[in-house]
C-alpha cells in the first residue's frame, strides 16, 4: 500500500473529488483538446492570456484520479504566470513525471505530489495528458490546439 | 480436480509464467480476454521448430524444407480440425482476427459491396470488426448498420432480424463479446442472413478459447481468430472461409507463395489457401498455434468452458456483493468475461491498485468504444478468465477491490 499511498497522496484524491476550476470559458483566448486515446482520457483546456500573462485557467473532461487531479492542480497552478514561465513549469513537471532527477520541490510547489507517478510507467501518460494540452493551447496562440498523448 | 473435470493443479503447471512473481506473490492473471499465457506445449513447439526443422516452406526439396513443410501444413490440418473445417484449403494462416477481418473486406468486401449497400454488426463489436468494414464503406459509399443490445448486453435479435434489409450484402458479427462476455445467438443470426441470401463473417477471437468452434454446423462463410488468444503464440491467426468464396476471391497482397507463374505481362495466381498467404508465413507461429490447438481439444473444450462458466458466475457473485460495484453486461449466457464499474473510482485507479496486489485485470474501453457509449461509460474494469484461473485468483481480486475503498474511501 506505501507505493500506492505516494501515487494517490491526500492532495490528489481531494483534487480528483472536488476538481478546481472545471468550467468551459467562453471569453478563452487559448484552448485545446487532449486526447489519450489508449485510454479515452478527454481533456479540454482553455486560457485567458492577457499581455503574455495567464490571467485564467480552467478544464473541461472526464478521466482517472490522476488526470482529473493533474488537470485541477494544473489549472491552479497557472494564474498569473507568464507564458515563457508556464513553459519553464511544464518543462519541470514532465521531468518530474518521467525523469530519475531530484526534482525541484520549491518550484513546483504543489505540484510535486505527482513524483509517485513515475513508479507507475504505464501512468505517466494520464498525468501529462493536460499538460500536453496546455502546450497546444499555447502554441495554438489565439487558435484551437489539440493534443494527444501518442 | 474441479467439478467440470480440470485437474487444476496440473494445468497450472503446464504454464511457466503463473509462477512468475509478481510484487511478491505469483500473479493472478485476469486479463485472459487480451492475451492468453502460453503452455509449456506451445513454448517447446517453438523452440523445437527451429531447433531441428527451421527453413523455409513450399519451395526447397532439401530435408529442411520438407520438414518445415509438413510442419506447415500439418498446422494447417490441426488448424482445420479445431473449427471442423470440411476441407484444410478453407484455413489460410494470417497475423490474427484483425489481418482475417481487413483480408476479407478488401477482397470478398470489395468486390460485393457497392454505393448504397449495408453491411450489418452489432454495437458490441471489437474495432477490428467495425473499422475495416467503416472503411470500405467509405471506399464504396455503402454504410454500416448497428445492431442494438439490451441493457444486460444481450443481442436484439429482433432487431437483427427487422434491419437485415435488401441492401445488406453482409453480416460481420462477433460470437462473444470482448468487453462483456456476451454469447451472441450465431447460429440463429447465420440462418436468418443465409435465408435472405447474405453471407456471414464471424469474429471468433474471444470465442476461440471458450466455445467449441464448428464452422460445418454453423454454416458461416467466414471465422476469424487470433492464436495468442487460444494459448498460441502472438502474429499468428486463422482465417476460415468457405472453399467457394475462397476461390472466387481476388488475392490480397501479392508476392511469393501466391502465385503460380510470373511474367511481366500477366502472373497466375495460385489457389487457396496459398493465394492468400504471400511472402515467408509465420511458419513457427504456426506450429505453436497447432500445439495450443492440440492442448485445447486435450483438456476438452466442453470442460474447460465448465470450468470457466464456474468462474464467471462465481465472480459475478463475488464483485456484485462488493459496495458501490455495478457489473456491465449481465447476460444470461456468457463466456470468459466480467466487465464492471466502481462508483466514482476510474477503471485505471482500481486496476493500478489491485495491480499492487499482483492481480493483473484490464482497465479502459476495451477496443469497443461504441459499446461503451451504449452503457454511458468512458470505460470499465474488465477480469477475464482462461482454464488456468482459479476461485482463488478471483478472491484476490475481491480483495484487492477492497484496497481501492482503502484509498478514495
Amino acid at each position: 500500500m506505501s507505493e500506492l499511498r505516494e501515487l494517490y497522496q491526500e492532495v490528489i484524491l481531494d483534487h480528483n473529488k472536488n476538481p478546481r476550476n472545471r468550467r468551459a470559458q467562453d471569453s478563452a483566448t487559448h484552448k485545446a483538446d487532449g486526447y489519450n486515446p489508449l485510454c479515452g482520457d478527454k481533456v479540454t483546456v482553455f486560457l485567458r492570456v492577457e499581455q503574455g500573462v495567464v490571467r485564467d485557467a480552467s478544464f473541461v473532461g472526464s478521466g482517472c484520479a490522476i488526470s482529473t487531479a493533474s488537470a485541477s492542480l494544473m489549472t491552479e497552478s497557472l494564474r498569473g504566470k507568464s507564458v515563457e514561465e508556464v513553459r519553464a513549469l511544464f518543462g519541470r513537471v514532465r521531468s518530474l513525471l518521467t525523469e530519475e532527477v531530484e526534482p525541484d520541490i520549491e518550484a513546483l510547489g504543489k505540484l510535486a505530489v505527482f513524483s509517485g507517478v513515475r513508479e507507475f510507467p504505464m501512468r505517466v501518460k494520464c498525468a501529462s495528458l493536460a499538460w500536453h494540452t496546455l502546450i497546444a493551447a499555447v502554441e495554438g496562440k489565439e487558435g484551437h490546439g489539440s493534443a494527444s498523448t501518442e | 480436480m474441479t467439478k467440470s473435470g480440470i485437474d487444476l493443479a496440473r494445468v497450472r503447471e503446464d504454464f511457466p509464467i503463473l509462477a512468475e512473481q509478481v510484487r511478491g506473490r505469483c500473479v493472478a492473471y485476469l486479463d485472459n480476454a487480451a492475451t492468453t499465457q502460453k503452455p509449456r506445449a506451445v513454448l517447446d513447439a517453438l523452440n523445437h521448430y527451429y531447433a531441428h526443422d527451421n527453413a523455409n516452406v513450399h519451395r526447397a526439396v532439401h530435408v529442411l524444407a520438407e520438414r518445415a513443410t509438413r510442419a506447415f501444413e500439418g498446422a494447417r490440418g490441426v488448424a482445420q480440425q479445431f473449427v471442423n473445417a470440411r476441407d484444410p484449403r478453407e484455413i489460410v494462416f494470417v497475423r490474427g482476427a484483425t489481418e482475417a477481418v481487413n483480408l476479407v473486406a478488401a477482397t470478398f468486401g470489395r468486390t460485393h459491396v457497392t454505393e448504397g449497400d449495408e453491411i450489418v454488426l452489432s454495437v458490441m463489436e471489437h474495432h477490428s470488426n467495425i473499422v475495416p468494414w467503416q472503411m470500405l464503406c467509405t471506399e464504396k459509399r455503402a454504410r454500416l448498420v448497428v445492431v442494438p443490445v439490451s441493457d444486460a448486453g444481450e443481442l436484439d435479435l429482433a432487431a437483427y432480424e427487422r434491419l437485415l434489409s435488401p441492401r445488406t450484402k453482409l453480416v460481420a458479427m462477433t460470437h462473444v463479446s470482448n468487453a462483456l462476455g456476451t454469447v451472441t445467438p450465431i447460429a440463429r443470426m447465420i440462418e436468418l442472413a443465409h435465408a435472405r441470401g447474405v453471407p456471414v463473417l464471424v469474429d471468433g477471437a474471444q470465442a476461440a478459447p471458450h466455445v467449441a468452434i464448428d464452422v460445418q454446423a454453423l454454416d458461416c462463410d467466414f471465422y476469424v481468430l487470433s492464436g495468442h488468444k487460444v494459448y498460441g503464440p502472438t502474429g499468428i491467426g486463422v482465417l476460415y472461409g468457405k472453399l467457394a468464396h475462397l476461390e472466387a476471391m481476388p488475392p490480397w497482397q501479392g508476392g511469393g507463395d501466391m502465385i503460380l507463374s510470373v511474367t511481366f505481362e500477366k502472373t497466375l495466381y495460385n489457389t487457396p489457401p496459398h493465394k492468400f498467404e504471400a511472402g515467408t508465413p509465420d511458419i513457427a507461429g504456426a506450429v505453436g498455434l497447432a500445439a495450443a490447438f492440440r492442448y485445447v481439444t486435450g483438456l476438452g473444450l466442453a470442460h474447460i468452458a465448465a470450468h470457466e462458466r464456474d468462474l464467471v458466475e462465481y465472480a459475478s457473485r463475488e464483485l456484485a456483493r462488493v459496495r458501490g460495484l455495478r457489473l456491465i453486461g449481465t447476460a444470461p449466457d456468457k463466456a470468459g468475461v466480467v466487465s464492471f464499474v466502481l462508483d466514482d473510482v476510474h477503471p485505471h485507479d482500481i486496476a493500478t491498485i489491485v495491480d499492487q496486489a499482483g492481480v493483473a485485470i484490464r482497465s479502459g474501453h476495451h477496443c469497443a468504444q461504441p459499446l461503451m457509449e451504449r452503457f454511458g461509460v468512458a470505460a470499465t474494469a474488465r477480469a477475464s478468465f482462461a482454464l488456468y484461473n482459479t476461485r482463488d485468483d478471483v478472491d484476490r481480486l475481491v480483495a484487492a477491490i477492497a484496497d481501492v475503498r482503502k484509498v478514495f474511501g
